[in-house]
């Protein structure tokens, strides 16, 4: 892993409990400036936790996560939620067009979007203009997962987490969303964090991967880690024997 | 009425329960329970507004007032589905509610200030405002349940709380004040309201009764819709922390 100066996200130290659960213990690591890094692991092991504590969304109970340097609550909620963006495996839509889901980030910020700018976005993300008035509830599991990355896209965000989001497409979407991110992390050089269930995507398209147990950080490293882990319990992972 | 003639009118308590003894309904505890209650309930508010009335005092009307507001908070707070620390939100909405209600009435001389015309409005009023509360407390506890996803989704995109619940405070308050908006539409079409009916029994003069029946139903469109909003503008923050992370801990059943 890189000095902290070329850290995206730095935890130091982090546990979060929710309900008496301890779901995450002494978490303390850096996800690198720019970088494709997967986060892999078995279930309930506190992954996507993890993310809702780098989008704010929820508060560690101890330890410290540092953005880009600065302090989590250093930042206004607002602020940090722009600036770290996140796209769950639901792609949730609110009702109504692609383009009222589009605008609605600069929506809520009492702005509009530009339609040259929508159309861009649709472009980039492999949907064609002619989507803008379409229900966004009829798109296929594909289409809003990518409309889902491209309406997080609308902050610019320097980090962009992606919590499972290929994991209910087909193969062939799931290579188009793959390619997307790749896409998108060479043009704007935006951190990506990726929560898989899929290793070989890890290998694929991550730099850097993580692996989380039971709330724990066991194995951190480039990607290659996964073809050759050094713990125990990630080698039982990836030979898929730990549940 | 005499009290004999009252308990003639028992027959129609007996009709009910030689039915349900036939046909096996199993309604007769009931049916001897309510009709028991509401004997006594109401005899005994017969004779306190007797009371209240002759003595014509301040405070005996604010006891009144208090009173009611107490039961409504009550019953609301027991059978709605419930915000944490929904009490004195509850009685923040009934107290506004009535000294919105009263202070147009009384401050425009609408209605002259005895506990004659106090008491029984405001009964109206703040049991419209606990049904409504009622009503819109269920529907706002479930819309938040169901819209957990796109509460989260706006405050992950850099919404404020107030624009992630906007929509559920929303449909919530139409849901809850539909039914009062939609019931007057076809009012008088079908029956004649309670209050109405009672006036032009007791020998009221039929237009002065439709008179106040509309004073009435004006007085509740109001109250559907101010209880509503301000109960969901009270109640929403309490949703949220500081931090602006939804606490979904909050919404108790």
């Amino acid at each position: 892993m890189q000095s902290l100066d070329h850290t995206a996200v730095h935890f130091r130290d982090v546990h979060f409990s929710d309900d008496g659960l301890h779901i995450l213990k002494n978490i303390t690591g850096s996800f690198p400036e720019g970088k494709i890094t997967t986060l892999v692991g078995p279930s309930g092991a506190g992954k996507s936790t993890l993310f809702k504590l780098c989008n704010g969304l929820r508060s560690p109970d101890s330890g410290e996560i540092f953005i880009h340097g600065k302090r989590i609550q250093d930042y206004e909620p607002v602020e940090l939620r722009r600036t770290v963006g996140i796209a769950l495996q639901t792609a949730t839509m609110i009702d109504g067009t692609v383009q009222k889901n589009l605008e609605l980030p600069l929506e809520l910020q009492g702005k509009t979007l530009e339609k040259k700018r929508a159309n861009e976005l649709l472009h980039l993300v492999g949907l064609g203009e002619e989507f803008l008035d379409r229900d966004a509830k009829d798109l296929s599991g594909g289409q809003k997962q990518k409309l889902s990355i491209a309406r997080t896209l609308v902050n610019q965000p320097q980090v962009l987490l992606l919590d499972e989001i290929t994991s209910s497409l087909d193969r062939v979407s799931q290579q188009e969303v793959e390619d997307l991110i790749k896409r998108i992390n060479r043009k704007y050089e935006t951190t990506m964090i990726w929560i898989t269930h899929n290793l070989e995507q890890a290998l694929t398209i991550g730099d850097y991967t993580w692996v989380m147990m039971e709330g724990e950080v066991v194995e951190t490293g480039t990607s290659d880690l996964l073809e050759n882990p050094k713990n125990e319990r990630v080698r039982k992972f990836v030979k898929g024997e730990f549940e | 009425m005499s009290y004999f003639t009252l308990a003639i009118t028992l027959i129609f308590v007996v009709i009910p329960l030689i039915l349900s003894r036939t046909f096996r309904l199993g309604l007769e505890k009931d049916t001897m329970i309510a009709a028991i209650r509401s004997i006594i309930q109401l005899l005994a508010v017969g004779y306190v507004l007797q009371f209240v009335f002759d003595a014509e005092h301040i405070i005996y009307i604010l006891l009144m007032i208090a009173l009611m507001i107490g039961a409504a908070t009550h019953n609301a707070q027991r059978k709605g589905a419930s915000i944490r620390g929904i009490i004195w939100k509850l009685i923040a909405t009934f107290v506004f509610i009535e000294v919105l209600t009263q202070g147009i009435l009384l401050g425009l001389g609408i209605t002259p200030p005895t506990a004659q015309y106090i008491i029984p409005i405001s009964g109206m009023v703040i049991g419209n405002s606990m049904v409504l509360s009622i009503l819109f407390l269920n529907r706002f506890t479930a819309e938040m349940r169901n819209r957990q996803d796109e509460t989260e989704l706006i405050l992950s995109l850099g919404g404020t709380p107030k624009q992630a619940i906007h929509k559920q405070l929303k449909t919530s308050i139409k849901a809850s004040t539909i039914p009062t908006i939609e019931s007057q539409k076809t009012i008088g079409l079908v029956q004649l309201p309670g209050m109405m009916s009672g006036q032009i029994i007791a020998g009221a003069d039929p237009v002065q009764a439709v008179l106040f029946q509309l004073l009435i139903l004006f007085l509740l469109l109001t109250t559907a819709v101010v209880t509503s909003i301000m109960l969901g503008y009270l109640s929403y923050p309490t949703l949220f922390n500081d931090r602006m992370q939804f606490l979904e801990g909050h919404l108790e059943k």
